[in-house]
């Protein structure tokens, strides 16, 4: 995706926002329309966010959340496909465990696929979100400083963020474990990867911080929380080393007192909030691009 | 049943002979070869015109999974046989990882007897190191090799006890056995569906470093050296695993080492769309890596290049990229990599084919005759120049987890003889 695709479907999700503010919330774009959410990992944020833009699209849409368990070696994903295309569906949101999920059903299903999430390949509507709530601070986003901090390794929000970053020309400085740092990124994605978090964070006009996964203690990636929160977590301490304007993001669900201090959650800086609303419009605008309206 | 082969490049790497003959085959061995275009055809001869083709021994692949007994919905040893004679192999090491595993005597002849019974090309049986390829006691190995086993490795698996590669490297000198090792740290690999770089980072899966292989590389050449064992490395992969070889190699080690096809021709990239025929076990790594392997063959460092040909299911192959089994089949696809080295690699058509015969031969310490008189007529005739497309029609394995189906690939086995009979045609 160029910058222009990126700044097409973000002018767009800004209308949609608008629509999303109205007592009404409603268009018609989309009625009659058929959109499957595909969800074969728990999600809140996400599903709820595809539902929302559906209905408010008009379109019809239908959840089918496959539990983990109940899917035994990715089979069936083959057999949701086919029923899938049984029922006629005009579009199938997915989001699944497996990295290249979205393209396996992609290559067997007649519906337009959109991925919500890939193992940790990627995940591109919250990068289109974070990069519309960056947008809506900072007029332009060429050479704008950015800090990622977390578990790179396992994010698939991140490497959408730096695709979407490298594209804009922001530079994005990286800072994590070392064990949750893949060795090539700096190569792949174009950022720079700092020793640590107060080196990436200084100066920075947007600090965004990833989820840590508890798993990641039991496969002897790290120690325990504790020492992630002392190490690695950011606090108000480090936020006052930010550029004047800075923001605070996270993907969302917060672990609180872990990825970031409770405080700073709610504080000034954090733009998370906005994050959620701007994830609505994001659908909005993407479902409407890639189903009604003209192609981005 | 007479056959003259007319005209043809004789290139016998057992022999060092790289010449334009004619070769007569007589009942099952070669009768005659003298100057090209010289022997007179006789009556009711078959007459194979090679002008501007190659003549080779018969291939010898060091490592295919046949998947029989246990697992014949993917692969058996006839269509297995059918895929190795249309690759150009009239020999082919089976490995042992089946349904019972091939552990003990019994299960060794059983292959061996298949082999007979089928007639196609000969399969000879590799048995497992460990009981049950669990990695903890010595299968029978005296007893296996008595019956006809060749070689003796885990497969697809590693042996992770340092104790028991040294027993059983220490065990094999009193029998001459050679082992073959699949050289993996299966911990630093875990969890992992590609190699571990740029593209795994790219495509968000998780990745098996070189030095999973490197490090047991490391690890096994030197209790190689300590033991005095004949070992022979499966399938390396990394370019630090070639000059591991080399070192050991240097030192008086009596250590051997292949290339599987696969890692001459492709890398990482391939995986890219998520292509689950191109999830190899060890994976296809960067290009330095595959510039390094076939820097390897020129050394003369890697004297074989195997098929790994490893057929699975649409069931097995047809899902998610981390749900998918490793293996790609090959045996009809190998020559083409021999022919790239030739082409594009300044490796000698001696040194390529090599690989696939004389490499081999050695490393089993069977008895190759080549293409000399009075040997057993196993021969393969290629077009060096030919452009083929891998069709699905051409498929002869019952599996099409092939990375080059539907791909052209140059280099072209026309016709295989074994034991003196046409058992291929193209």
């Amino acid at each position: 995706m160029d910058a222009a695709t990126i700044y097409g479907i973000l002018a767009t999700a800004k209308g949609f926002k608008e629509i999303s503010r109205r007592k009404i919330k409603k268009v018609p774009s989309l009625r009659g329309r058929t959109i499957l959410n595909v969800f074969y990992e728990n999600s809140t944020r996400t599903r709820v966010s595809f539902e929302l833009a559906a209905k408010r699209l008009s379109a019809d849409g239908v959840n089918i959340s496959a539990s983990g368990s109940a899917v035994a070696k990715g089979e069936s994903l083959l057999d949701m496909a086919q029923t899938l295309n049984a029922m006629q569906a005009d579009a199938v949101i997915i989001r699944h465990s497996s990295s290249g999920a979205p393209h396996y059903l992609a290559d067997r299903i007649s519906a337009r696929v959109i991925n919500a999430g890939d193992g940790l390949h990627e995940h591109p509507s919250q990068a289109l979100l974070d990069i519309m709530t960056i947008w809506e601070k900072f007029d332009e986003l060429d050479g704008l400083n950015v800090a990622i901090v977390g578990d790179i390794a396992h994010s698939r929000v991140a490497r959408s963020n730096l695709i979407a970053m490298k594209t804009l020309g922001m530079n994005v400085r990286v800072a994590g474990p070392a064990t949750l740092i893949p060795r090539e990124l700096a190569a792949v994605y174009g950022c720079e990867v700092c020793d640590s978090v107060s080196q990436a964070v200084e100066g920075a006009d947007v600090v965004m911080a990833l989820r840590l996964q508890k798993e990641r203690m039991n496969s002897g990636l790290l120690p325990s929380l504790r020492e992630y929160s002392v190490e690695y977590g950011i606090n108000a301490k480090l936020l006052k080393t930010t550029g004047d304007n800075a923001i605070l993001m996270h993907p969302g669900p917060v672990n609180r007192g872990v990825e970031l201090s409770a405080d700073i959650v709610d504080g000034q800086r954090s733009v998370i909030l906005d994050q959620v609303e701007n994830g609505v419009a994001v659908r909005c605008a993407l479902l409407y691009l890639i189903l009604g309206g003209s192609q981005p | 049943m007479s056959i003259l082969i007319q005209n043809g490049r004789l290139i016998d790497p057992v022999n060092a002979t790289d010449k334009l003959a004619d070769i007569r085959i007589q009942n099952g061995k070669i009768a005659e070869i003298a100057a090209a275009k010289s022997l007179n055809p006789g009556p009711d001869e078959e007459l194979i015109d090679a002008t501007g083709k190659w003549v080779s021994p018969g291939f010898i692949d060091l490592h295919a999974y046949l998947r029989e007994p246990g697992e014949e919905y993917k692969e058996d040893l006839e269509s297995g046989g059918k895929a190795a004679l249309a690759g150009g192999f009239t020999t082919v090491v089976v490995m042992p990882n089946t349904h019972p595993v091939i552990d003990n005597a019994e299960h060794v002849q059983y292959i061996l007897a298949r082999s007979r019974a089928l007639g196609l090309c000969e399969f000879l049986p590799a048995g497992a190191l460990s009981v049950q390829r669990k990695g903890k006691n010595l299968a029978p190995l005296a007893e296996m090799q008595k019956a006809g086993a060749v070689c003796f490795t885990d497969a697809d698996r590693a042996i992770a006890n340092g104790q028991l590669m040294r027993n059983a490297m220490e065990y094999s000198t009193d029998f001459g056995m050679t082992l073959f090792s699949h050289a993996q740290d299966e911990a630093l690999c875990s969890d992992g569906h590609m190699n571990e770089g740029a593209a795994s980072t790219r495509l968000g899966l998780r990745g098996m470093p070189c030095v999973a292989e490197e490090s047991i590389v490391a690890r096994d050449a030197m209790l190689a050296e300590y033991t005095g064992a004949k070992l022979h490395f499966s399938h390396l992969s990394a370019a630090g695993s070639v000059a591991r070889v080399a070192q050991a190699q240097q030192a008086g080690a009596a250590v051997t080492a292949e290339v599987g096809a696969h890692h001459l021709l492709l890398t990482e990239e391939d995986v890219d769309g998520f292509d689950t025929s191109a999830k190899l076990n060890p994976p296809l790594r960067t290009e330095d890596d595959r510039l390094a392997l076939i820097d390897g063959i020129r050394t003369g460092v890697l004297c074989a290049i195997s098929s790994n040909h490893a057929p699975h299911n649409s069931v097995e192959k047809d899902v998610t990229f981390a749900s998918a089994e490793f293996g790609a089949s090959g045996l009809q696809t190998v020559l083409p990599a021999a022919i790239k080295l030739v082409d594009e690699h300044d490796i000698s058509p001696l040194v390529a084919l090599g690989c696939l015969t004389s490499g081999p031969a050695s490393i089993l310490g069977l008895e190759s005759g080549g293409l000399a008189c009075e040997s057993t007529a196993n021969v393969t005739i290629i077009d060096p120049k030919e452009n083929w497309e891998f069709t699905p029609e051409r498929n002869l394995s019952k599996s099409t987890n092939s990375p080059f189906l539907g791909k052209t690939l140059k280099g072209r086995v026309l016709k295989t003889i074994a034991k003196g009979k046409v058992v291929f045609t193209v």
